[in-house]
């Protein structure tokens, strides 16, 4: 049953793969790497049940938990070209 | 599996000039990197590799790319000599490893030199459950001090890179806040 998941997982994490490879737009791009960062939390989640060790469950929350910085980190260099840009709201309140 | 991943990461890494997708690209190898030091069950490793290769170290190098160009300028012609250089030292480093031991091997040297008696004795010498922990705080104490000492040094370090800007910041803007008031009040008086 784990072993059917964990192929499912590597499946999806070539999809992803191919995507970021490949991946025309920037956006591709990010969309895959978030995409591989979910699939390497799963797969380590997935392998902890495979050996037996659930207690691998909190490195994987961690996981996603850098994850999800690092995402937004992505998406706010792309969206103001600077990571220590205020934001759109403090920018206005300047300007 | 995942080691193929990895080599395709590596190729496409050298071969992008993109430099956005390079630095997607450094994130995704630090998973991947991640994802086999779990099958390895090096677990503590992994989630190094995932809060620093993964997180860190992407968003430091998107933060170098927003002060710099984003795609790589690159010489186009080959130089035969480094490319030979990296032949030999790459063959070997893999003829190296011919002599290694087996992954997971029991008679491997490393398992034979101290490891059993720190298997054996530690809970009785120490007395931590935890053998790694009972090996770094106690069997090598000094060395895991000097390492502390290093971090702590480089922390003080960083901490007085970046803090040593903010009092004279607030210092000027309270400057700056006198003066507007007294400038004003300078125009007024004549």
């Amino acid at each position: 049953m784990f072993s059917v998941t964990m192929l499912g997982i590597l499946v999806t994490m070539a999809l992803a793969f191919a995507r970021a490879l490949m991946g025309p737009t920037v956006y591709d791009r990010i969309l895959a790497v978030n995409t591989f960062g979910t699939m390497t939390i799963l797969l380590v989640a997935v392998f902890g049940f495979l050996t037996d060790r659930p207690d691998f469950l909190d490195i994987a929350l961690l996981y996603a938990l850098i994850n999800f910085i690092g995402t937004i980190a992505v998406l706010k260099f792309f969206e103001y070209r600077d990571l220590g840009h205020p934001g759109q709201q403090n920018a206005d309140e300047e300007g | 599996m995942l080691l193929g991943f990895l080599a395709v990461t590596a190729i496409a890494i050298v071969r992008l000039h993109n430099l956005f997708a390079v630095v997607m690209l450094g994130g995704i190898y630090s998973l991947i990197s991640a994802g086999i030091f779990v099958e390895l069950d090096a677990v503590d490793v992994a989630f190094t590799e995932a809060a620093v290769g993964a997180g860190i170290s992407t968003i430091v190098l998107l933060g170098t790319l927003a002060l710099t160009k984003e795609t790589e300028t690159t010489p186009k012609k080959i130089k035969p000599m480094p490319f030979l250089v990296v032949l030999v030292t790459g063959s070997a480093l893999i003829y190296g490893t011919f002599d290694m031991p087996v992954l997971g091997d029991p008679t491997a040297p490393v398992h034979q030199h101290v490891a059993p008696r720190y298997i054996e004795a530690s809970g009785r010498e120490v007395g931590v459950p935890n053998i790694v922990t009972s090996v770094l705080a106690s069997y090598r104490g000094y060395d895991t001090l000097g390492e502390v000492t290093v971090i702590f040094t480089a922390g003080i370090g960083v901490l007085m890179l970046l803090g040593g800007r903010r009092p004279r910041k607030a210092g000027e803007k309270a400057e700056a806040a006198k003066k507007k008031p007294a400038r004003g009040a300078g125009g007024k008086s004549p």
